[in-house]
């Protein structure tokens, strides 16, 4: 019973990692913070109204403008931005010990990896177009998902 | 005096909220920094227009609002805009002009071609049902290597003379009034296509669909009416 309650305490307030788990989470955080950049900018383009015209990038402004950049009429890069931002912070609580925003923090990166797979589908094979910012963001994605399964399980 | 241990415990909440604020201020002030601001083209700029014998016009001349667009007929935001603008059109019908102007971009591969294949037509009298087949075969000519013959055949589906068709093509004439449209929507700042201005205002991208622009267009008839 005592080592019960005990792992219920560690799960919901931080516990002392090693080192290296912790600069491999403080590492996932600094590179969230580019994807959310690479998001925020699109979700910024497409309340401009610059995905809805003709400019700069052809191939972008097809991807960026096609039916797939909106997911019940929300645009998809600014579910990226929740995405990056919710990343950031179970990366942020994980590298101060916090036991469950592991577990979130997985969670979150596979979903988004699986997204980024579906996506890199419609891109190629469905608009055949590539947009460098889409790209980007999915370079980062694949970025965490390695990192994520290359940290060890337990502290 | 707080205790390391409770500045560790607090610090996690402090850095996720100055990233949430900086992510909202960098988004904010993008966001403001990218807002087309609105145009409105001076009176010189206005008279220009009409003095141009070439411009390319549907509907009446007295209409009280005219609606000029700076259109790429490789772009398919515009080929969109352009189904739903007819429609707004054969609505308003006397109360409505509509000028189009070339904007070809170098990045949309046949663009520029496609707008001498619209001024060629023009130059057999033709120019807006050159301008509607474009549109509308849009998806089809956009992605073959060799243009020139599919512009030939859509000329002689409208019952074009072929060979003036293919002289005026590549004709100075022809690359002068696309160079002088491009020109115009330089000189007003047009940077995307669609750009629209509806009695010399222009129109917001986030207004570029059906709703918006007959909404903006009801508005410029309610204003002239008051006006006059």
């Amino acid at each position: 019973m005592p080592s019960q309650s005990k792992s219920r305490v560690q799960q919901s307030t931080a516990v002392a990692l090693p080192r290296g788990t912790v600069i491999v989470y403080a590492v996932v955080a600094l590179i969230s913070l580019a994807g959310l950049a690479d998001a925020t900018y699109l979700t910024v383009q497409n309340l401009a109204g610059e995905t809805a015209v003709c400019g700069g990038s052809p191939d972008c402004f097809r991807v960026l403008g096609s039916v797939y950049s909106k997911i019940a009429g929300i645009p998809v890069a600014a579910i990226g931005t929740v995405a990056y931002f919710a990343v950031f912070t179970f990366a942020t609580f994980a590298a101060f010990g916090y036991q469950r925003a592991r577990t979130f923090l997985a969670v979150t990166v596979f979903v988004m990896f699986l997204s980024t797979l579906w996506f890199l589908y419609v891109q190629a094979f469905l608009l055949h177009a590539f947009c460098r910012y889409c790209l980007f963001s999915a370079a980062i994605t694949f970025l965490l998902t390695g990192l994520i399964v290359a940290t060890p399980r337990r502290p | 005096m707080p205790s390391f241990k409770a500045i560790k415990s607090f610090l996690p909440f402090v850095i996720i909220g100055l990233v949430a604020a900086l992510t909202i201020t960098i988004g904010a002030l993008l966001y403001r920094a990218k807002r087309v601001a609105a145009v409105t083209m001076s009176e010189e700029q206005t008279v220009a227009a009409q003095a141009t014998d070439s411009v390319h016009a549907r509907g009446s001349a007295d209409a009280p609002v005219t609606l000029e667009e700076f259109g790429d007929f490789q772009c398919p935001p515009c080929g969109r805009l352009a189904g739903s603008l007819h429609e707004i059109e054969k609505d308003y019908g006397t109360r409505l002009r509509v000028i189009f102007r070339n904007f070809p971009f170098a990045s949309h591969e046949h663009a520029r071609e496609a707008a001498y294949a619209a001024e060629a037509a023009g130059l057999q009298g033709h120019f807006w049902e050159m301008h509607d087949l474009l549109y509308r075969e849009q998806a089809n000519w956009s992605k073959t290597k060799d243009v020139q013959p599919l512009f030939t055949s859509y000329a002689g589906m409208l019952g074009l003379n072929l060979d003036r068709f293919k002289t005026d093509m590549s004709s100075e004439k022809v690359k002068e009034k696309v160079e002088s449209d491009q020109n115009r929507g330089e000189a007003l700042g047009v940077k995307n296509t669609p750009t629209i201005f509806i009695n010399n205002q222009s129109v917001p991208p986030t207004s570029l669909n059906p709703i918006a622009l007959r909404a903006a267009i009801d508005a410029a008839v309610r204003e002239k009416k008051a006006s006059e």
